[in-house]
């Protein structure tokens, strides 16, 4: 059936829906729906890892296949540094730009690499804003509190209290830095709920915070002048006898040349995993979201934690074709938009943690609640038009101009026509184990934002993330120059890639993959 | 649970056996289904592209592209992941332009509105030809947004550009020099920095973490063993 056919339910049963009020469930309901509908409890998706700081443990397999992979670097290649410097930041994203100006900001010489653009990240894309307990019945505790619930407390209580602790002064950074955060009449940060939280806590710009935040982060790396190697994939560590991290070396992906970087510490901000289509899930994530920063830490012997749980945003578009994947903003539901099922029925309490909320969404498709598209896609129903309808004419425009926008260039406009949508692969809730230095179990070897691991547990709280990025992206800029004075520069080695081959080899040489793996391989072969 | 896990993510009009359109890349004619973005049909052609894309969600601006529809002698502009290719169509990505940017240390500006003209003194030489506004593939009216920056008004400037994705489809068309995108970031950052209200609950609750205004809080939730912590955590709601 014709698509605008199948949303008139939606508009019909509007008036109804809004005077529902859907209880979230309770833990056990919680914790029953979870099990059977979340990706992360497919068991057949998993296999475990056969080698390596993780041996043993579960994780999908596609990246159980990555992290056995072997380097493309061999024992003969020449180490000869084309640079070396005190802190060497892999990954121009959100948590490699706060490394990278804390860094430099201290007086240590600062190389920022990334294998796209400056700023070609995940974090340029958050829209639903950034988690700050600054509200007057707001607190850090409670901040810490709700991160946990929707971690299923498995959080990292030291990491989970920097993060809560620091996170206004990182607001007052970012604004004496010109960021626009959205103010209330009395200059005050205006704050919004998010889902899983307790109190309005989400600082925003409007449906732009990621962009907003990275405009200014990247224009203010580049005033600083912070050395920058654009279009450098990393693709190995180096380490010294000790095993201790020295340096990188990168692919220049204009020329294919290596380069040889020598530095005293490397902070890996490499993001996530999303272009790894894990299960067969569409993702929200950008181009080069391929986990190579999980690969070379592995490789080098850092441990890694929670590699078992993705988080699965609630809602990505299922229409059109050309938005298969993209975030449709949890702010939508934040402002009291209902999920809504080919009965017109709610189903859900919107405002529930991200793993519960598509878990249900999976639920309704699979029980044959949901609506399928012409092209074989199913997905539920975002009412969208409900906000205009609840708040006044013009709300989604004002609110989310970003996401009128996207679907406008479709000929859809998301203030009269609901959107459809089904769970999309979003976050890597774990990832290299940090310490509340940001630091792995690998000396000089520190890792911060998405790639890291604890912190969230095994759900990511909306929000979060733009926060994580920026206070650990702080942290390990700090500590990392901080001991640059007092140290020299280690040997340049591959002894560690030595160990991992040796282990490799005594399991069978498992995957015969080349990791990482940089760009998703989506040219099409003929 | 995937919807269809052996499905190639990119190849998905496929399954839709869709109608091939004839469309030309940077000058090559080349059959690609219908509907599928402008970056798929560089994808689908075959060709590998490093270059030209990021976020893949109309964010991040790597992907400014040249186009026209069939027949059209109008040059037109987008984002290459977010437009749906049709018969007839030609189009060939932005190469980075050089344009210049000035650099600042934003917080020692003394007066961001007069240093506007010392940073971009071509910001005020603008001929009003328009050509950067019909340019930018996020609509913003750039041109009164450089008028508006010309004659101080950062506030409204801020407002206009928060769509920005910084593509710089703006630059390359102005007969001025002026590249109205970093313009509208330096005005944008100015106002964010010394225009903008102090937010005075913020200072405060900095300053009650510094005094430890929390201690007791922490050490409660700190000290709790697991079942207590967990049945804690079920009252806040």
């Amino acid at each position: 059936m014709d698509i605008h056919a199948l949303q008139q339910i939606v508009h019909e049963t509007r008036d109804a829906r809004r005077k529902q009020t859907i209880p979230k469930f309770s833990s056990a309901d919680r914790d029953q729906l979870i099990h059977k509908y979340h990706p992360d409890f497919r068991a057949s998706a998993y296999r475990p890892i056969r080698f390596g700081p993780n041996e043993g443990e579960k994780t999908v397999v596609e990246l159980a296949t990555l992290l056995e992979g072997d380097s493309s670097i061999h024992d003969q290649t020449d180490l000869t540094p084309h640079y070396t410097t005190d802190v060497l930041v892999i990954g121009g994203g959100g948590a490699g730009c706060a490394a990278a100006l804390h860094a430099h900001g201290t007086g240590a010489k600062t190389i920022l690499a990334t294998k796209l653009r400056l700023g070609d990240s995940n974090s340029v894309m958050a829209q639903g804003g950034m988690q700050i307990s600054v509200a007057p019945e707001d607190s850090p505790v409670t901040h810490f509190i709700d991160t946990l619930k929707g971690g299923h407390m498995e959080n990292d209580h030291d990491l989970l209290k920097v993060m809560v602790e620091e996170g206004p002064s990182i607001a007052k950074w970012l604004i004496e830095l010109g960021v626009l955060f959205d103010r209330q009449a009395d200059g005050n940060l205006h704050v919004k709920k998010g889902g899983g939280s307790s109190k309005p806590r989400l600082l925003t710009c409007s449906d732009y915070t990621g962009l907003e935040i990275m405009r200014v982060l990247k224009d203010e790396v580049i005033n600083q002048k912070i050395h920058l190697l654009e279009f450098a994939a990393a693709i190995e560590l180096l380490s010294d006898d000790s095993g201790a991290c020295t340096g990188a070396i990168f692919k220049d992906l204009d020329n294919q040349r290596h380069i040889v970087v020598a530095a005293k510490s490397v902070i890996l901000a490499t993001g996530g995993i999303g272009r790894l289509h894990i299960q067969g899930f569409p993702t929200s994530n950008h181009y080069g979201a391929t986990g190579d920063g999980l690969c070379l830490s592995y490789r080098i012997g850092a441990k890694l934690a929670h590699i078992d749980t993705f988080q699965y945003h609630p809602s990505g578009a299922v229409y059109p074709e050309q938005l298969i994947g993209a975030l449709v903003t949890e702010g939508i539901r934040s402002e009291g938009g209902h999920l809504v099922n080919a009965k017109g029925e709610r189903f859900v309490n919107e405002l529930d943690t991200r793993d519960v909320v598509s878990s249900s969404i999976i639920r309704e498709c699979e029980e044959g609640r949901g609506i399928r598209t012409m092209s074989g896609r199913v997905g539920v129903w975002l009412d969208t038009p409900l906000l205009d309808a609840e708040h006044g004419p013009g709300t989604v425009e004002k609110h989310f101009p970003a996401m009128m926008m996207q679907f406008e260039r479709f000929g859809i406009d998301i203030s009269k026509d609901p959107v459809l949508i089904y769970p999309t692969l979003h976050y890597q809730n774990g990832g290299v184990k940090i310490d509340t230095n940001s630091e792995t179990n690998i000396k000089n070897l520190f890792v911060a934002g998405e790639a890291s691991g604890g912190l969230h547990g095994r759900n990511r709280l909306m929000g979060n993330s733009l926060l994580d990025l920026m206070v650990f992206g702080k942290r390990s800029g700090l500590i990392a120059a901080g001991r640059v004075t007092t140290m020299k520069q280690g040997k340049l080695t591959l002894r560690h890639l030595d160990r991992f081959r040796t282990e490799a080899k005594n399991h069978g040489n498992a995957s015969g993959v080349i990791s990482p793996m940089v760009l998703p391989a989506y040219t099409r072969k003929v | 649970m995937a919807q269809d896990s052996s499905e190639n993510v990119i190849d998905q009009p496929e399954v839709m056996k869709p109608r091939m359109v004839t469309i030309e890349i940077a000058g090559k004619k080349v059959d690609v289904p219908e509907g599928i973005t402008v970056v798929r049909a560089m994808w689908y052609a075959g060709i590998d592209v490093v270059r030209g894309v990021g976020c893949l969600g109309g964010f991040c601006g790597a992907c400014a592209t040249y186009y026209r529809t069939k027949d059209d002698p109008k040059v037109k502009t987008c984002l290459a992941c977010q437009m749906a290719v049709q018969d007839g169509m030609s189009f060939t990505m932005m190469p980075p332009f050089p344009a210049r940017k000035a650099t600042y240390e934003i917080q020692k500006l003394q007066d961001p509105k007069q240093d506007l003209f010392n940073l971009y003194p071509e910001a005020p030489l603008c001929r009003n030809c328009n050509a950067c506004t019909e340019a930018c593939p996020q609509k913003i009216d750039v041109r009164e947004g450089v008028w508006k920056a010309v004659f101080g008004d950062f506030k409204s400037v801020s407002e206009m550009f928060m769509d920005c994705v910084m593509c710089g489809m703006c630059t390359p068309v102005c007969i001025a020099d002026i590249a109205p995108n970093l313009v509208a970031l330096y005005v944008s950052r100015a106002q964010g920095a010394h225009f903008s209200e102090k937010p005075v609950g913020l200072d405060e609750r900095i300053k009650e973490i510094q005094d430890g205004r929390y201690a007791e809080d922490w050490n409660k939730v700190l000290g709790m063993n697991e079942k207590e912590l967990a049945d804690y955590c079920a009252t806040v709601k």
